[in-house]
């Protein structure tokens, strides 16, 4: 194989980080972040999420979006794990200011797959300083 | 005087400035994302907390469902009110203020 | 652009997608095929009704690694597989199935 052939999904696997900072209805940020990184994992990239601010909401249960009319994407952080996305790191802080605990979180799991695919949770909640370093830590960081 | 808003307080001050600017005795009616101004404590709950006693608040509750929000968790005093009730409201009221 | 079954006229995407989901049905299924050249098997049937339960609980089409990896945990080993997945959908089987399921091109697809 030349090197000119040297796409995404053959060999340089690059740290990406989604930084989530926007609520999950009010505009189109949410479920657009969600769909480039799934993009992105499929091209197996090293891909985490970061839920501060109001992105925090869109981890929220029980969204329904029926009475509004417009695309419940909600189920979709479900398919995360399927892509191999397997951090998703939420802002302590965020979540307090807005009077949510870490139980107002969709419980989102992956399967590990070097321990029998057994399921693992993908949420970690951080402090702000821990996030500066893996902020620090990603190659590249991309904001929605 | 009807005012809604449309915007979470975390993000936009439209809320502080809606009742800044509102007179005593007048209906607020919180939509969209302005329904995170409505969750019982949090770091902005005392905008509202601090005006129940001369305000009448309200929430739309489609939008609540859509954001996972379930009515317990809303600051005691607020109201919820469904589509019809939104129409309602901007009917019996001679003038709507939307902040945005 | 549109495609004609038995009368009546969808609305598709200028790539052959179902504009909407809920015009989905059997006859139309097959119709999409036969426009590709392609009769539909049962183990064609596997894969789209797997992608029509996929859609339904999580939104969205999967991407071509995603199914195969899923369709391994569901069906085998056997049937996980590029090779076995390729053979059935020659366009791609993410694409070409997810087409004939009625649903969007897969997210994660350029």
């Amino acid at each position: 194989m030349s090197d000119q052939e040297a796409s995404p999904t053959s060999g340089i696997i690059k740290k990406f980080l989604y930084v989530n900072r926007r609520a999950p209805h009010g505009s189109n940020y949410a479920q657009e972040g969600l769909e480039v990184a799934l993009v992105g994992a499929a091209f197996e990239q090293d891909v985490a999420m970061a839920y501060i601010d109001d992105g925090v909401f869109q981890l929220k249960t029980d969204q329904d979006t029926s009475e509004i009319g417009t695309k419940n994407f909600s189920p979709t952080y479900r398919a995360l794990g399927d892509y191999d996305v397997k951090k998703i790191y939420v802002e302590k802080e965020s979540l307090e200011k807005r009077g949510l605990t870490q139980d107002d979180l969709m419980p989102l799991v992956y399967e590990d797959e070097d321990d029998d695919w057994a399921e693992k949770p993908m949420i970690n909640l951080v402090s702000a300083a821990e996030l500066q370093d893996i902020i620090e830590q990603s190659d590249v960081v991309l904001n929605f | 005087m009807l005012h809604t808003v449309n915007k979470s307080p975390f993000e936009k001050n439209s809320l502080q400035t809606c009742l800044r600017l509102s007179q005593p005795g007048s209906s607020i009616l919180l939509i969209e994302d302005g329904i995170y101004g409505a969750l019982k404590g949090s770091d902005a709950a005392a905008n509202i907390t601090e005006h129940l006693q001369d305000r009448q608040f309200y929430v739309l509750g489609p939008d609540l469902k859509a954001r996972g929000i379930d009515k317990s968790r809303l600051i005691d005093g607020i109201e919820i009110v469904d589509y019809d009730g939104f129409v309602k409201l901007a009917v019996e009221e001679p003038k709507v203020q939307s902040w945005m | 652009m549109t495609i004609e079954v038995s009368g009546k006229s969808y609305e598709t995407d200028e790539e052959g997608y179902l504009a909407n989901l809920s015009d989905w049905n059997l006859e139309l299924a097959e119709a999409m095929a036969k426009q590709d050249g392609c009769d539909l098997t049962e183990n064609h049937w596997e894969v789209v009704n797997f992608l029509r339960e996929y859609y339904d609980e999580y939104q969205i089409a999967p991407a071509v690694r995603v199914l195969t990896k899923a369709i391994g945990k569901r069906l085998g080993k056997d049937k996980g597989n590029s090779k076995y997945l390729y053979e059935l959908f020659p366009y791609g089987p993410a694409k070409q199935a997810c087409k004939y399921a009625g649903l969007p091109k897969p997210t994660g697809c350029v």
